[in-house]
């Protein structure tokens, strides 16, 4: 009885739920990440990894799609890690971003979004050419999924793609999501990711803005608007190419 | 007072939301192209332009760093709600597209990195 009244509470002020639920995580993350890794390890990126491993958990148990939210008493995380609040944030950090640095590598920026466009979109329709696709609409979805779990669909419905080969392309995009929440502070260092500009040719290259909001938070959260700035650029810059000319040259090719 | 900065930085992102939107119908892709980039260097040009005419209070600006420092939890609570399963369920083709579209990405950023001039660098790191 009091179990049912205390959760009926908390699902009812949800988004309050999900503010306590969080700062604890927060907490315990940052715990962990002192005493047993001695700071080695950052705290957001162990509360970043424990969220996915919570996400998946919760995909598990109630099979949805929204992982812990889809638990009535966590249904204030869908509402406080959806892209509204998100992109606030994200809005936020520019607030102390520096004029010059983003002067600096504007262009750079700019041409590292075509890049990481173009580079991810061919690497995932190698992949697909490898597991024996010959049709040139599926190997360009599976390749703009590769680009983000966006332009994957996007690609798909305007060539016309079947909806298990979207399916596929929005897989590929959320494992490309996943890893560079989880992989960036561990390969931070090797590829000099330690400053604004490197930032913003990351963020460029590796438009999930899901991906690189949390990857540069568990690396160096200063470097956060440098690289989400670029990253919004991504997926309209992929929605725009991938059925376009990058369709018509895996056409012309295959 | 502290909904001020709440109030300029809704402010910038609706506008850069609604000009993302219009770049996308103008280009005619089914996507927000830049929005809430260009929300960010919208709020870099208030800021820095309000410095000389009209001062932000430091009560006006908290309202802004609030929510710059909700952005790591906020960001945990992403992560909390991402289909995992979805990503794992697609199969090893699924998996290894994504993979190799990071690998691929991560080993070409000290590549451009290198490609540019030091001197356009400059001493930019932060700490």
């Amino acid at each position: 009885m009091l179990t049912e009244m205390l959760l009926a509470v908390l699902s009812k002020n949800a988004l309050i739920s999900a503010f306590l639920f969080m700062g604890l995580l927060m907490w315990l993350s940052y715990f962990f990440s002192e005493k047993l890794t001695r700071g080695q390890i950052h705290g957001s990126a162990v509360a970043i990894t424990i969220g996915l491993v919570l996400a998946y958990l919760g995909g598990k148990y109630t099979g949805g799609s929204r992982g812990l939210a889809d638990i009535a008493i966590f249904s204030g995380i869908g509402i406080m890690g959806g892209a509204m609040f998100r992109d606030f944030a994200i809005v936020a950090t520019a607030f102390g971003a520096k004029t010059d640095e983003l002067k600096k590598a504007g262009r750079v920026g700019a041409a590292s979004v075509i890049i990481g466009v173009v580079l991810s979109f061919f690497v995932g329709a190698i992949v697909a050419v490898g597991f024996g696709y010959k049709d040139p609409v599926a190997i360009s979805t599976i390749g703009a999924g590769a680009a983000t779990y966006i332009v994957g669909p996007v690609t798909g419905t305007a060539l016309g793609a079947s909806s298990d080969i979207i399916a596929l392309s929005v897989a590929a995009g959320l494992t490309k999501s996943v890893l560079v929440m989880v992989g960036t502070p561990f390969v931070a260092k090797k590829i000099g990711l330690n400053n604004p500009y490197s930032a913003m040719i990351y963020g460029g290259l590796m438009g999930t803005t899901s991906g690189v909001a949390a990857g540069l938070a568990a690396t160096d959260p200063k470097l956060v608007p440098y690289g989400a700035m670029t990253a919004t650029f991504y997926t309209g810059v992929g929605c725009l190419l991938a059925p376009s000319l990058l369709f018509l040259i895996v056409r012309a090719l295959a | 007072m502290i909904i001020y900065g709440v109030s300029l930085l809704a402010f910038c992102m609706l506008v850069g939301i609604f000009i993302g939107d219009l770049l996308g119908t103008l280009m005619g892709v089914q996507a927000n192209v830049g929005g809430i980039g260009i929300a960010m260097l919208l709020l870099i040009y208030l800021s820095n332009l309000s410095n000389k005419k009209l001062q932000l209070g430091s009560i006006t600006e908290s309202g802004i760093h609030f929510w710059s420092a909700m952005y790591i939890p906020i960001v945990v609570a992403m992560a909390a709600k991402q289909n995992v399963i979805g990503a794992l369920s697609g199969g090893w083709m699924a998996l290894l597209a994504g993979v190799a579209a990071v690998v691929a990405s991560f080993l070409l950023i000290p590549v451009i990195a290198h490609f540019t001039p030091r001197a356009e660098r400059g001493n930019s790191d932060v700490n």
